[in-house]
This record gives C-alpha cells, structure tokens and sequence, in this order.
C-alpha cells in the first residue's frame, strides 16, 4: 500500500501532471471531504474511446476514491459500462478499439508497456448484469481465482471458499452443497457466489456493473448491504441507472452524458445542491 | 371474424405439412433399417462377429467380418484421436485468441466450410496421391490419415458453433479473475463437452460409414493388422464387396454387415450421450 501511495506521490511529481491535478484540486468543490480523505484509486485523465469509429468516452477525467462507494450513473448508452470495462482493460478484447489517455490505478498507467494485464485484472473484481457462474461447481467456482493464482493446497482452498462465501453472506445457505453446481442456485445466490468468486483473488476494487438490475428486489437488497458492508475495505465502483440505488449506498457520484462526465462529486452533496443543469435535470426526471 | 378464422386454417395447413415432412423422414430411415434387419438378421450367426472369413467366405462358405468391424473400428478411433487432436486447437484458437470478427477466422471457417462439402471419394484420391508421392501402400495408417481429412471439417465446424455460444460474460468472468487465455480453456471446455460428444458422433458416423476414402487408401484384407503399415479392412467395403457379389447369401451377408454397422454407431451414440449428461451437469 506505501508504495502504491508513493507512486501517486510519483506520478504527481510530474510538473505537468502536478498542473493539471491542483487545477482540477481547484475546481472540485470546497467541501470534497471524500476525496481529501480517501486518495484516489483510480484516476482517469483525458480518456477518450472509440469503438468502430464512434466516439464512446469524450476527454473524460476523473478520480475514483479509495475505500468508498462510487456509483456512476447516466441515462442508457452514456459509456457507464465502457468506462467500467477501460478499468480492467476487458475492452481491449474487441477488434476496433481505440484507447487514448490514462487510466492509473494506484498511480500505475493500466496501458504502460510492462504492466501485465492479469496483474490489473487481479486487483478488481468485476460483477456483471446477469450472474455468471464457471460451468462447475460451487466450491471449485471460488477456488478457481486462487488455483489459477497457485494456491493448489487442498486445506487452503478449503479456507478460502468457506471465508469468502461467508464474507459475500452465502456460507450458511450452501455449506452442505458445496459440491452441487452453481447453476442449482437461485439468481441472488448466483450473483453473490460471483461476489465471493471475485473476493477470493484478494482485489482492492470491486466493479459493479448494473450488478442489482437482473436480481428481485430480496437479492438485490443483500448485494446491497453486502456493498455497504465491505466498502471499508474496498474501492467499489458502481455502474447503475437506477437513481435510488445510488441515493441509497453512494459516498461519491459520477454523472455521465452521452460519453462526457457531468458532474462529479461527494453524494451528499450532489444529490442536494447538483451544480449542472443536466444534473438538476436528471436527478428531477426529465429524462431517465 | 371471417380474418381469423382464414388465419386458423393457414396454421391447420402449416401444421399438417410440417407433420407430413417428418413423418415421411421417419418412415423412410424405418423402412431401411427394417429392410436391413429383414435381410441382414437370417445370415447373422455368432461366426459372423467373431471370426475373421475362411477361403471361400465371400462363395458363401464359412467364416465372418471381425476383420472389417475390428478394422473399422481401429480407423474411427485413430482418425477421431487424430481428428481432435488437430482440431481443438484449432477451434481454441480461432474462438480464444483472435479478436472477433478477425479476418484470419473467417478466412478459416470458410475453408472448412468448403473442405465440409467436398464428397469422400476426393479424400480419398487426395490421401492417394498423397501416400504415391510418401510411397506408402495401403495401409491402416493411410487409411486413419484420409478418414481424419474426411472429419476435421465436421469437427472444426460443429465444435466452433457450441464454442461461439459460450456467453461472452463467462469468458469476461475468468479473464476478470486474472486468468490469461490458456488458463480460460478448462472452463470453457466443461462447457462445450456435450457440444464436442455430438461432434464427434458426428465423424463417428461419417467415418466409420464412408467407403469411398478408405477403397484406395485402407486396402483390403482377410486378417487383423496387428500394425499401422498392413492393409485393413473396414465395414462399409465388405458391405460393398460383397453387394456387387451374384451369390444371394454372400448379398445377405453385406446385409448383416451393414446391420453391425448400424448397431456400432447405435452404441455409441447412446454410451456418449450417456456420459455427456454426466459431464455436462455443471453447465451453464
């Protein structure tokens, strides 16, 4: 962790870069405590994304705080889930995508030549719309990430599964079944063995993209919580159209807009006092 | 109302044809499996599976086919083994690593498109002059080779249609996980195994049942080739030769191969599909 944080001490050295961040210090609100209080984890400078010639992402900058909830949220095609997938460079697996900017992730450029991209990976845990189990078994679903990562003790693996399934509140409805498949659970129970799953490689972010949107009202309640609960010891970073979910569990808003970022700020204050039209607008329900 | 009741009658009819259709197909593949049974089951007898012919079998004496089920069976398992060997990391390959929609792999699905479609008797001349220009001779090796040319596109191409179906998210779960692309392979294979048991009864079938890439590549021969280098014989070329025979019991006796034939292909059908479901029931 001290040398993540002293490569962002690095990375600010820069004299342009330094610029740049005490502009941008500038123009953030006064009472930014979140990111005063949380570094950033992930920052993003003059990210631009084309996907077969369309411009998804226009110059979007931005900082993801450390150990909080962030939602993005933004009416359907705004580029929440490109912004999402530029994170753990899941978008580089389409031909016709062109990358430009930063994405530094503990001040690391994420599209430096030596970075390795399982590393990346690894750091973030991704959950998508619909729960995604591996074709096999519950057990062998959460130890997939550490066998992959080495970890071939069976008595380890066995520590594993049972902490993580226990820490994404699954344990006690499946502890006796470990062996079933993971297709035999229901969809909230699917999406939170894709939680433990994601857990189980030790990430520092979790990445959520519309990770409530396919689930009853029941799950996606517990994902909820679940959210809440591990925020302080990870950064998660939620993609969401729904208004209430943010309202409910954000510590720190991004509005996008057709691929440009709105507004960015503290969620107490965004959702009070948006300094945008668009937001106000958004947040009213002019459009959805 | 008059609308609606033009519309019931429109299904009526369509309903009525799609029947017709497949019952036409069912009685038709019925009818000659019946007419396979009805000539193939009197010269059936114990010998016929468990001896390999006498001087004079194909005059009507005694003897039988293990030769042609023991050699056609050596050829469906050497050219599947081969045949999966060459085409799974082929399909990997082509699904896996190049980005979609890349040129290399529809340049690739094309071929094998065109390979699918090429009728056996051009393998077979192919493998032939293949084995003129080694100066080999007929031989089970040769034989193995050619029927693994007639399968790769029946392989490549129906292993890669289940394989494109694997949800997109489940590839993004494992990468997301840290996975690099080999290590995305074995989850990825759990779920295409019943996709790639159907493939492979697929060139079961076509391999164990294709007489014209084995009739100048396999020889044939009255004994069991205990190496890759003899001659074999195989079913559908003792069916064949002994077709073209005037004697009508030694024409019965093509009938009881062809019998043998159907029944290895029945076995093996149901044995797979058997062990699919037991493989396939993490699937997602």
């Amino acid at each position: 962790m001290i040398q993540n944080l002293l490569r962002v001490e690095k990375y600010v050295d820069s004299p342009t870069e330094k610029l740049k961040v005490m502009r941008e210090a500038q123009n953030q609100a006064d009472g930014d405590l979140i990111l005063k209080a949380h570094k950033p984890h992930i920052s993003v400078r003059n990210l631009n994304v084309y996907l077969a010639k369309n411009h998804i992402l226009k110059n979007v900058s931005l900082d993801i705080p450390d150990k909080a909830i962030t939602c993005i949220i933004g009416p359907s095609g705004c580029g929440k889930t490109t912004l999402l997938k530029t994170f753990n460079r899941l978008l580089q697996n389409s031909l016709d995508v062109k990358i430009d900017g930063d994405v530094l992730v503990d001040g690391e450029n994420i599209h430096g030549k030596d970075v390795e991209v399982e590393n990346i990976r690894k750091k973030m845990g991704l959950l998508s719309q619909r729960p995604c189990p591996l074709p096999m078994s519950i057990f062998d679903n959460i130890a997939y990430g550490p066998r992959i990562h080495g970890i071939r003790r069976k008595k380890t693996l066995k520590i594993m599964v049972e902490k993580y399934l226990q820490e994404a509140g699954l344990w006690d409805e499946v502890k006796d079944r470990l062996k079933s498949p993971a297709t035999s659970l229901s969809i909230g129970q699917q999406q939170r063995l894709c939680l433990a799953r994601g857990l189980a490689v030790k990430p520092e972010i979790i990445l959520g993209d519309e990770a409530t949107s396919a689930l009853d009202p029941i799950s996606s309640k517990k994902i909820e919580e679940l959210f809440v609960k591990l925020r302080d010891q990870y950064s998660i970073v939620l993609v969401t159209h729904t208004l209430r979910q943010a309202r409910r569990i954000a510590d720190y808003v991004i509005f996008m807009y057709l691929g440009e970022v709105v507004e960015a700020g503290p969620a107490a204050e965004f959702f009070s006092n948006p300094k945008e039209k668009l937001t106000k607008e958004y947040l009213d329900g002019y459009f959805s | 109302m008059r609308h609606i009741r033009i519309k019931r009658i429109e299904e009526k009819i369509f309903k009525g044809l799609m029947m017709a259709a497949t019952l036409l197909i069912v009685v038709s593949l019925f009818m000659i499996i019946v007419a396979i049974v009805k000539r193939g089951l009197p010269a059936m007898s114990w010998d016929m599976v468990s001896k390999i012919p006498s001087g004079g079998f194909y005059l009507g004496k005694e003897g039988g086919l293990l030769n042609a089920i023991v050699g056609s069976l050596y050829i469906v398992i050497g050219s599947i083994s081969l045949g999966l060997a060459f085409s799974l990391p082929i399909v990997l390959y082509l699904n896996l690593y190049l980005p979609e929609k890349s040129r290399l792999a529809q340049f690739t699905r094309l071929s094998f498109d065109v390979l699918f479609g090429i009728p056996s008797i051009v393998y077979g001349a192919f493998g032939f002059t293949l084995m003129v220009y080694l100066g080999l001779r007929s031989s089970l090796f040769a034989g193995i080779l050619t029927v693994t040319m007639l399968i790769i596109p029946i392989l490549i191409r129906s292993i890669d249609e289940v394989m494109r179906r694997v949800p997109k998210e489940m590839k993004d779960a494992a990468l997301s996980l840290g996975a690099t692309r080999s290590e995305m392979i074995k989850p990825i294979l759990r779920q295409v195994a019943p996709g790639i048991v159907t493939a492979v009864l697929l060139s079961v079938g076509r391999g164990i049942g294709d007489a014209a890439s084995v009739l100048f590549t396999a020889g044939y021969t009255d004994s069991i080739p205990t190496s890759l280098s003899q001659p074999v014989a195989t079913l559908p070329l003792a069916i064949f030769f002994q077709l073209s025979s005037p004697i009508a019991e030694v024409q019965d006796r093509a009938y009881a191969a062809a019998l043998i034939l159907t029944f290895i292909v029945l076995v093996l059908s149901v044995a797979a599909r058997f062990y699919s479901r037991k493989f396939s029931k993490n699937k997602i």
